[in-house]
């Protein structure tokens, strides 16, 4: 079974293994089946953390375990040094699970990322990491909800995410990405978009935007140009009032531009059929999936 | 968080930004006070966090002290877009020569800094920006090069700014720059700053808005709280760490997850419909990965502390959470709140999926809690909250 950017061949390091939310979900990776072959601490190098070895660098992992995934717990005030090492150590992937990083952080680390020459594939932060269900897993989206199938998924939001995997439970996930819902990520839905249309094992794409920014917006100009398999989206948001912060820092609509209602209809436009609720969104996969 | 002028200009002087003297005044008496300290010709500026205020009569020049009072008189209490006017600002009046626009912001779409700047400043500048987006100068700024002096200069000129206000503009925008990153601030706006008849750039405006996530290293950012303008249940539901935002409906909502939660919103309001009244949401609340019984009952408490709530609907989908301890946790809820002599007296909905959801529903089944009830699907669950709240109890 193929996948996007996360394989059953990856090889997963946890830069925050020795924190309570990075040993927990090491042990739920561990559990899921996904190669976790260590962790980075500075000042617990040498020891032993969930059977792991721990490591001073993150270069040092990769050298010794060839990972090439990293993903991040430590807490916001860490994570701009962290995602920064990552990107020194040339890891292909970096996954920025750590909610609550400032954006001057996340503009910084991943200006630098750029500049690196964008070796370092960032996702998130603030995201619940990617899952190629019955492959591996790098992040805390739950192993069990699904298993292996031929539907893509990229979201802003974890919840929702499991919620669509939930709902096509029975036809399985190539991959889902969730990409986190913060004003500035490093991976957005049309990154994931680019990647499912060029995987051979993905037939159709759920997209789950929110309100906030243009992303779901400039997705849907993406489909129109490049995207010739089926998408069907959710937008979360319509009731949401203007100006009014709803829990993730990029979802807070001012004015006109950013609202559900402008997402929905930019993404009708180009053919995309959007979903009142959840459960109507994956009965629609299941209309597009029918009619190819 | 976004500031009030005053206070914007407060931080904007802490970090050497020319801005007029000023005092705020809360009523009429202390606008005349103020006015007379200030000696000479005031502006009365009304305080709101909006746009437009100008244009709504909220900013008056006042000749002297009498004056001063009575033009606080007619701008104390008026409404702008929503936002009554509580306070003042009684600013000494300033001989303007010229008005520019300047401002940083986070760029969203291209994930980097943007400054912006305009000789054309003043209140039209967003008509300017859009019939003629060539006197608006757009920069790129990287995070990791920052803007010193020079680049200052450079972006002052982009904007078309009169060689004779060049240096003080790029002191302004360096200064600018620092307040921007030293106080992680999403937006820094100086609309309009002005060259002054004496040909000093200084900030006649101040709007900023300050990133709530780097709470952590900027605690001071506490004094800028209006704590007055908070409503009291999201007051008393920031205390207990909750993430809740009230809303004008009925139907009381607790779920996991923002996304989720915004879902949930929209799943019950296209419910409510279909119901006498059409019954909407009553409020936001997210409570997280860990949905203990602690958190589930401070989440119940406020939301049935709220009179508009008519039913509430338990909205979860267990991701980490397993569901069995979300079951628990309504249940200590219930035991907790009638421990307290607030026993709930409005119907439950609850849907429970995911991880452990089979033992949830057991737990919530043998509790028979009264008015708890349970429904297999999202969409179900939303309909039936709906249809409670349009009943009434």
């Amino acid at each position: 079974m193929m996948a996007i950017w996360l394989t059953k061949d990856s090889r997963i390091i946890v830069q925050g293994m020795t924190w309570s939310e990075g040993s927990k979900h090491t042990r739920r990776m561990l559990a899921s089946g996904a190669q976790v072959v260590g962790g980075v601490n500075a000042r617990k190098a040498g020891t032993v953390h969930e059977g792991l070895p721990v490591f001073g660098s993150v270069a040092e992992a990769m050298s010794v375990t060839g990972a090439d995934v990293s993903v991040v717990f430590v807490p916001p005030a860490f994570t701009k040094d962290a995602v920064k090492e990552a990107v020194d150590a040339r890891i292909p992937l970096c996954v920025v699970i750590t909610e609550g990083v400032p954006v001057h952080d996340t503009a910084e680390f991943w200006a630098y990322a750029v500049a690196a020459g964008g070796v370092t594939r960032v996702i998130g932060p603030n995201c619940p990491g990617i899952a190629s269900p019955g492959a591996s897993n790098a992040g805390i989206i739950p192993a069990d909800i699904t298993s292996p199938g031929r539907v893509g998924l990229v979201s802003k939001s974890g919840t929702l995410t499991y919620q669509l995997m939930y709902e096509l439970r029975d036809l399985g996930f190539s991959t889902a990405v969730g990409i986190g819902g913060d004003p500035v990520i490093g991976t957005t839905h049309i990154d994931a978009l680019a990647a499912f249309e060029a995987d051979p094992e993905t037939d159709a794409i759920v997209m789950i935007g929110e309100i906030g920014g243009d992303a779901e917006e400039r997705a849907a100009a993406f489909i129109e140009r490049s995207v010739s398999k089926p998408v069907v989206a959710y937008v979360a948001g319509f009731t949401a009032p203007e100006g009014k912060t709803m829990g993730h820092a990029g979802a807070i609509v001012s004015g006109s531009a950013g609202t559900a209602q402008a997402k929905k209809e930019a993404l009708e436009k180009v053919g995309v059929r959007v979903g009142k609720t959840p459960s109507e969104t994956g009965r629609l996969l299941r209309e597009v999936l029918q009619a190819r | 968080m976004d500031l009030f002028e005053h206070q914007a200009k407060e931080l904007f002087a802490a970090y050497g930004i020319p801005v007029p003297r000023g005092v705020v005044a809360h009523t009429a008496d202390e606008a005349r006070a103020a006015a007379v300290e200030l000696a000479g010709r005031v502006v009365v500026k009304a305080q709101v966090k909006t746009g437009g205020r100008g244009k709504a009569g909220g900013v008056k020049l006042a000749d002297d002290a009498a004056d001063a009072y009575q033009k606080a008189t007619e701008i104390l209490g008026m409404d702008i877009k929503g936002h009554t006017v509580h306070k003042v600002l009684i600013e000494e009046a300033s001989a303007i020569a010229e008005e520019y626009y300047f401002s940083f912001l986070l760029d969203r779409a291209n994930r980097t800094f943007l400054a912006i700047c305009s000789a054309a400043g003043g209140m039209d500048i967003e008509e300017v920006a859009h019939t003629a987006p060539e006197k608006v100068a757009k920069i790129a700024i990287s995070p990791l090069d920052g803007v010193d002096r020079a680049k200052a200069r450079e972006i002052a000129e982009a904007g078309g700014l009169p060689a004779n206000a060049l240096e003080g503009a790029a002191e302004l925008i360096e200064k600018l720059w620092c307040a921007f990153v030293d106080e992680d601030a999403t937006l820094v706006e100086v609309n309009p700053m002005i060259l002054s008849a004496d040909g000093q750039v200084k900030a006649l405006d101040g709007k900023v808005t300050l990133d709530d996530n780097a709470h952590f290293r900027q605690a001071d950012h506490e004094r800028f709280v209006d704590v007055a303008a908070e409503d009291p249940l999201e007051a008393r539901a920031k205390e207990k760490g909750l993430n809740y935002v009230k809303l004008d409906g009925s139907v009381g909502i607790i779920g996991n997850g923002a996304g989720l939660v915004m879902s949930t919103l929209d799943v019950v309001a296209y419910a409510g419909e279909g119901f006498a009244g059409s019954p909407r949401p009553a409020n936001f609340l997210d409570i997280g990965g860990g949905a203990s019984a602690e958190v589930m009952a401070n989440g119940l408490e406020i939301i049935l502390s709220d009179p508009s709530v008519r039913s509430v609907f338990v909205n979860v989908f267990g991701g980490i959470t397993a569901c069995d301890a979300v079951a628990d946790g309504v249940v200590s809820a219930f035991r907790l709140l009638e421990g307290r002599g607030e026993a709930v007296s409005r119907p439950l909905v609850v849907r429970l999926d995911g991880n452990n959801a089979e033992l949830g529903r057991r737990i919530l089944a043998q509790a028979a809690l009264p008015g708890v009830e349970l429904v297999d699907t999202m969409d179900d669950a939303a309909r039936r909250a709906a249809d409670l709240a349009a009943v009434g109890v």
